[in-house]
């Protein structure tokens, strides 16, 4: 295998006709990183993450998978494994033969590993029935066999838990995390906040087309910012004495009264309680909290360009 | 890394193509029509003067395949071969699993390739099982007799025999210009259907071009005129001279045809599925 970063993706465009769907996007994904894509759906992540396996020809820009060009050679998928939107399969045919039919375009021995992929994904009992009959679910299970195929270094998911109940949302995220733990490189991408959340350690959020962060996940939150609930015995005069106050930012107010806002920094938030005191307003609640990864996808996403 | 090879793309496609409905409605339909053609026939005291070989399917069963080419040069060989050339591509779009395929190691032109091995082979089986059953039909019917040549001989049956099965041979040559052109529209609509019915209007126009005034003269350059080509074996001596021409003419169609196919296979945006 060549050496570069699993993925190295610099100026991916592309356009159809007057539509940009993607905008010139910078992406690197490291080996080791569980790679969160984040973005809404029609924001360009599955259209990238095409380019990325060589199945759209970029307008501009180029894909690198381990230093190689997926629309240069097939051979630059060599340990790169995955699918975009759902996987698809030959109903026709049952999944063992589906599997056998993908192991013979993968050569490298592939056939011998169907068996224990089979197991890991837990369908060795259903390998015999034709796929057509398989569930969302069942399909889904049996793309990540298929992907496991090609023993690859990169695993790229798109959408893995799309479709799924609560229950295979879990266990999808439990064998993301097991692959990981494998020393498996995995770009996830997902519209399912929690799913990332919990599962990736480095993130890139894409937004129309452009890439609107790229980074630590801990680091978003930090650069995010703290923000400090509210909770007093008037909120009228405590609102009136944050709207005053140059120290703290965006102050809003929730459904059940509660107030939140960004202080400067701590010293604001020490000045801040003497002067509620002051206006009468007594605390009863004066907390920080981290922002969710959710506000910060939606404070991303939702803004203007 | 040993890589697939494009054997190996063509070995999966001939098992796919084993596990589909369609595949047996073809071969069902080349089993069928000859034998429907053959107790037709059996049936009725007259022959159809009218087409070479006509007036001798009573005498002799070599006739009947010889006579069922003829008649299934205008919808019915084309129909078969479009039926599996026309779905080879456009089903792995209307299945979703081009990007399945597309994303193993095997590079765009092995999968191209395959899948043109895949279609011919078809197409080949498809017509050779069609004059087979008819061949053994009208001997059931009409018996191992000679054969009266178009120049007027007669030539024992065994080599009655070896020139039904040169003629089948000759035969090939235009029907795989069709799988050709049906694997064009089945690449270029991603539509099994519109690339069926495609190729059997394109087979069908080019029949009618030469009974419009002043288009007579194209009439050795059409494809449909290939499917003529076998009745020079059955002359004496040999004319060489129409399979020749079936040869470069049917050349014509299928090289542009699979060209066309190719580039926009290997060009292609993956969006479905």
């Amino acid at each position: 295998m060549t050496s570069g970063p699993p993925v190295e993706v610099r100026g991916l465009t592309k356009q159809y006709g007057d539509i940009t769907a993607v905008d010139g996007v910078d992406l690197t994904v490291e080996a080791g990183d569980v790679f969160g894509y984040l973005g809404p759906n029609g924001a360009g992540k599955t259209t990238s993450m095409r380019m990325m396996l060589g199945l759209i020809r970029p307008t501009a820009g180029e894909v690198k998978l381990f230093g190689k060009d997926p629309q240069e050679s097939i051979s630059a998928l060599t340990g790169v494994a995955g699918f975009v939107e759902a996987p698809r399969f030959y109903p026709y045919l049952d999944a063992k033969t589906n599997l056998e039919l993908l192991a013979a375009l993968d050569g490298d021995g592939a056939n011998g590993r169907i068996p224990e992929v089979l197991d890991i994904v837990e369908l060795t009992d259903r390998a015999k029935d034709k796929v057509g009959g398989y569930s969302h679910g069942m399909r889904q299970r049996l793309g990540i066999a298929a992907s496991l195929l090609r023993k690859p270094k990169l695993l790229m998911l798109d959408e893995p838990a799309t479709g799924l109940d609560p229950a295979g949302m879990r266990d999808m995220r439990l064998l993301i995390k097991r692959l990981a733990s494998e020393g498996i490189t995995v770009l996830l991408s997902s519209h399912l906040l929690a799913e990332v959340e919990d599962v990736c350690d480095r993130v890139a959020i894409i937004r129309k087309g452009k890439i609107a962060y790229q980074g630590q996940l801990s680091q978003l939150r930090k650069e995010a910012g703290l923000s400090y609930s509210l909770r007093t015995t008037d909120d009228t005069a405590a609102r009136k004495v944050l709207d005053s106050f140059t120290a703290v930012t965006d102050v809003a107010a929730s459904d059940d009264g509660t107030l939140r806002f960004h202080p400067a920094d701590e010293s604001a938030v020490a000045q801040l309680s003497g002067q509620l005191t002051a206006a009468g307003a007594m605390i009863i609640e004066l907390a920080p909290r981290s922002a969710t990864l959710e506000e910060l996808f939606f404070e991303l996403t939702e803004g203007e360009s | 890394m040993k890589s697939p090879s494009t054997f190996t793309v063509y070995r999966w496609e001939l098992r796919k193509l084993r596990a589909q409905k369609r595949t047996y409605l073809g071969i069902g339909a080349a089993i069928l029509v000859p034998m429907a053609f053959t107790i037709a026939v059996a049936l009725r005291p007259g022959e159809p003067r009218d087409v070479p070989f006509g007036r001798y399917i009573h005498q002799t069963g070599l006739a009947i395949p010889l006579v069922m080419l003829l008649f299934g040069s205008i919808w019915f060989f084309p129909l078969i071969t479009a039926l599996v050339a026309g779905d080879i591509v456009a089903n792995e779009d209307q299945n979703g699993t081009m990007k399945t395929i597309l994303t193993r190691s095997v590079e765009r032109t092995q999968v191209f390739f395959g899948k043109v091995l895949a279609a011919f082979t078809y197409a080949f089986i498809a017509v050779v099982i069609s004059a087979g059953f008819a061949l053994v039909a009208g001997l059931f019917v009409s018996g191992y007799n000679p054969l009266t040549s178009l120049s007027g001989q007669v030539v024992s049956a065994n080599e009655g025999l070896s020139l039904v099965g040169a003629s089948v041979a000759v035969y090939m040559i235009p029907i795989l210009a069709i799988a050709s052109i049906a694997l064009m529209l089945s690449t270029v609509t991603r539509n099994s259907a519109a690339a069926v019915v495609g190729t059997l209007m394109f087979s069908l126009i080019l029949q009618l071009v030469v009974i419009i005034p002043g288009l007579g003269g194209l009439k050795p350059y059409l494809l449909s005129t290939q499917f003529n080509a076998w009745q020079g074996l059955l002359r004496t001596p040999i004319d060489w001279d129409p399979i020749i021409r079936a040869a470069w003419v049917s050349s014509a169609y299928a090289i542009p045809a699979l060209l066309i196919a190719l580039v926009v296979f290997l060009r292609r945006d993956v969006t479905g599925g």
